[in-house]
């Protein structure tokens, strides 16, 4: 086999994968009686082209590029996180209630202070499945899903009875929502609604690299998530290690979720985390679970989420449009590593063009 | 007294969407394979089961037949999604727990998308009516509580010794079995795992598809995005809890159901705790039934998430 010959190979099937996603994405567009080209130039062409689009992209991007960092933690680790949904939505409420309580405090004590908090509450949401799974061998999948059901419902519940803005409660209308927030845990904004929220996540990016990487701490994670019995062989606590695996993950969508409300919409409101957990989860293996594919794959899935709030006046196509390509891509790409690594078609790939090619010679 | 027959009475009909759902999953865990798209093709199902009323009907009255109609294609639906998936972890042999995250967000997404397009907002249905069975619906309380739902109910719950004759006492019900147990073993006697495993998808698709269009047909009588709200994960955990046994998932179908229903009795019980946390409670039930079941697992398909190659010896 020869080296050109792999690279051609890999490269053709990334290109089969790409043309599957699209292809299996028109076919729902083409049910639905949409122009296809209008749908994709929209979704992901228009919010390129103003600057107002743009910077509305890159808030999109923050929360998931964060939660995305926990996921491939969590899942270097062997662990999936899909329970980021809730550990977000927990963030938010731990973020706000410190917000509420003291808002006298001075912003360098304050922000921090509650940022603190969105990362515990998120951490400790994320401990429950972590704990779980190490102790209990309970499927990560399925705990982290019930928690996100679970946090929805308290979410809703602390929006509506403790948190409550006591001017909703005044007036009567009883909009789920928290008061407004003090100016002192606001994080200010660069242009439109872009927050410095984004130099942290850049940040974040950074010290994940680091983590995972330089330190025998990210080590041992990783050890523990590529071969769990080597692992263990090598004088790794495996349980430990993955179940503060989770906790970091969660502490990240937690943190999401902070930044979210102290940048974007300075008060707890329903429908914050839109969904993230579940993108950051394909953002997370879009971006191969490495920080710096995670940065790009974080823009490009902001993109896909935002152009689809633009389709349905533009082309007359639900938003929930998005929802379907992500479940796709994930299903393109978990499906086009599988194929990546089977050697065997590989090998068989190769016989049937070299005979082509000596027949070719041949001739 | 009244109450609890009126939590009863609900707990039967509120069971029969976990019920299908898990033995569809039961089948399909019992090849090997761990769907869990379910919640997905639950999703799509119920678009596709209440899709047919409506069109026809307009949101108006419709003969029941088109209400059969909905069920039968809605399964046809969820059949044809489990094949998909069958592509995606049978032949390419994706691993399965995060492939069927994928399913899960393409099945809601495209359930959303679609129904947004061909119906709009919300919008109820007539849905299939209540046949109480002839006399024994007039035993008082039993006849409340077991037989005066609708057709489906009853068929459901029928089907339960059917799972377990088919998977116990037929040849399929063996290959499924066998390659769920040690494909290799089953390879070499001349069964087509492959084959069997697309099978076994196919059917449990058909039966989380019925019954996504059950609780948009029979149940809750529309369609919204969060109509499935976790049923599907909720029916795989029940395998795990019915221990891959028809009869037993029944059971597990019955409690969580039960848990569901008390949200909808609070008032009448006089319990001055928020609903929100009503709603939690099966999610909560999940997790602690899970902490118990999830160590011992002796008897879980051994092949489970598992992806067969018959070119690589193991």
């Amino acid at each position: 086999m020869t080296k050109n010959f792999t690279v051609l190979y890999k490269t053709v099937i990334i290109l089969l994968a790409i043309l599957a996603t699209l292809l299996l994405s028109s076919v729902i567009l083409l049910i639905l009686g949409a122009d296809v080209f209008r749908t994709f130039y929209t979704i992901v062409i228009t919010p390129l082209t103003r600057v107002g689009h743009i910077t509305e992209v890159f808030v999109r991007a923050v929360p998931l590029c964060i939660t995305a960092l926990g996921v491939a933690v969590a899942y270097r680790s062997g662990i999936v996180n899909i329970g980021a949904e809730g550990q977000m939505a927990m963030g938010i409420l731990g973020f706000t209630t410190v917000a509420l309580a003291l808002p006298d405090l001075p912003k360098p004590l304050l922000l921090p202070m509650a940022l603190l908090a969105s990362v515990l509450a998120g951490g400790l949401w994320g401990f429950i499945p972590g704990i779980l799974k190490a102790r209990l061998q309970v499927s990560e999948l399925l705990s982290t899903v019930m928690l996100n059901y679970i946090a929805a419902q308290f979410y809703s519940f602390c929006l509506r009875v403790p948190l409550l803005d006591p001017a909703e409660a005044l007036s009567g209308a009883g909009t789920p929502q928290s008061a407004r927030l003090t100016a002192n845990i606001e994080i200010g904004r660069i242009t439109g609604r872009l927050h410095y929220g984004v130099f942290v996540a850049l940040a974040l990016a950074l010290i994940v690299y680091l983590f995972l990487w330089k330190t025998s701490f990210g080590y041992k994670m990783r050890a523990s998530g590529a071969e769990r019995r080597a692992a263990r062989y090598g004088g790794i606590n495996v349980p430990a290690w993955v179940t503060l695996a989770m906790v970091v993950s969660g502490a990240f969508a937690g943190l999401a979720g902070g930044i979210e409300i102290a940048a974007v919409h300075r008060r707890a409101i329903e429908g914050v985390t839109n969904n993230y957990g579940f993108s950051a989860v394909v953002v997370a293996l879009f971006g191969m679970l490495h920080p710096f594919g995670i940065i790009p794959a974080s823009f490009f899935f902001a993109l896909l989420i935002y152009g689809s709030t633009l389709t349905p006046r533009a082309v007359g196509v639900p938003a929930n449009i998005v929802d379907v390509m992500q479940g796709l891509i994930i299903i393109v790409i978990v499906t086009t590593q599988m194929i990546l690594q089977n050697t065997y078609l590989e090998d068989r790939v190769w016989h049937w063009y070299s005979a082509k090619r000596k027949l070719k010679q041949e001739v | 007294m009244d109450i609890i027959v009126n939590i009863l009475s609900m707990t039967i009909p509120f069971s029969v969407a976990l019920l299908l759902a898990s033995i569809g999953e039961m089948f399909n865990q019992r090849s090997g394979v761990f769907n869990l798209g379910c919640e997905g093709i639950m999703a799509m199902g119920a678009f596709v089961g209440m899709l047919v009323p409506f069109m026809v009907g307009h949101g108006g009255a419709v003969g029941q037949g088109w209400n059969w109609l909905g069920l039968l294609l809605a399964a046809l639906t969820g059949a044809l999604l489990g094949l998909f998936f069958a592509v995606i972890v049978v032949t390419f042999r994706a691993p399965q727990g995060i492939a069927g995250i994928g399913m899960q967000m393409f099945g809601v997404g495209t359930a959303g998308t679609l129904f947004r397009h061909f119906v709009g907002g919300t919008q109820s249905i007539p849905g299939m009516q209540n046949t109480p069975v002839p006399l024994l619906c007039d035993i008082p309380v039993i006849g409340t509580i077991f037989f005066s739902h609708n057709l489906v109910v009853y068929l459901a719950f029928i089907f339960v010794p059917v799972a377990w004759y088919i998977l116990f006492k037929t040849s399929w019900g063996l290959r499924v079995r066998a390659v769920g147990t040690h494909p290799r073993a089953a390879d070499t006697m001349g069964i087509n795992v492959n084959r069997t495993r697309y099978e076994a998808l196919a059917l449990g698709g058909a039966l989380a598809g019925l019954a996504g269009a059950y609780l948009s047909v029979c149940q809750v009588k529309m369609f919204s995005d969060d109509l499935i709200a976790g049923r599907g994960f909720i029916a795989v955990a029940l395998v795990y809890f019915g221990h891959w046994h028809p009869v037993k998932i029944m059971l597990g179908a019955l409690l969580f159901s039960f848990a569901q229903t008390i949200q909808y009795n609070v008032q009448g019980l006089g319990i001055n705790i928020p609903y929100e946390f009503f709603v939690m409670l099966p999610y909560v039930v999940v997790i602690i039934v899970l902490a118990f079941t999830s160590r011992n697992q002796t008897t879980s398909p051994a092949a489970l998430g598992k992806p067969f190659n018959r070119e690589i010896r193991t």
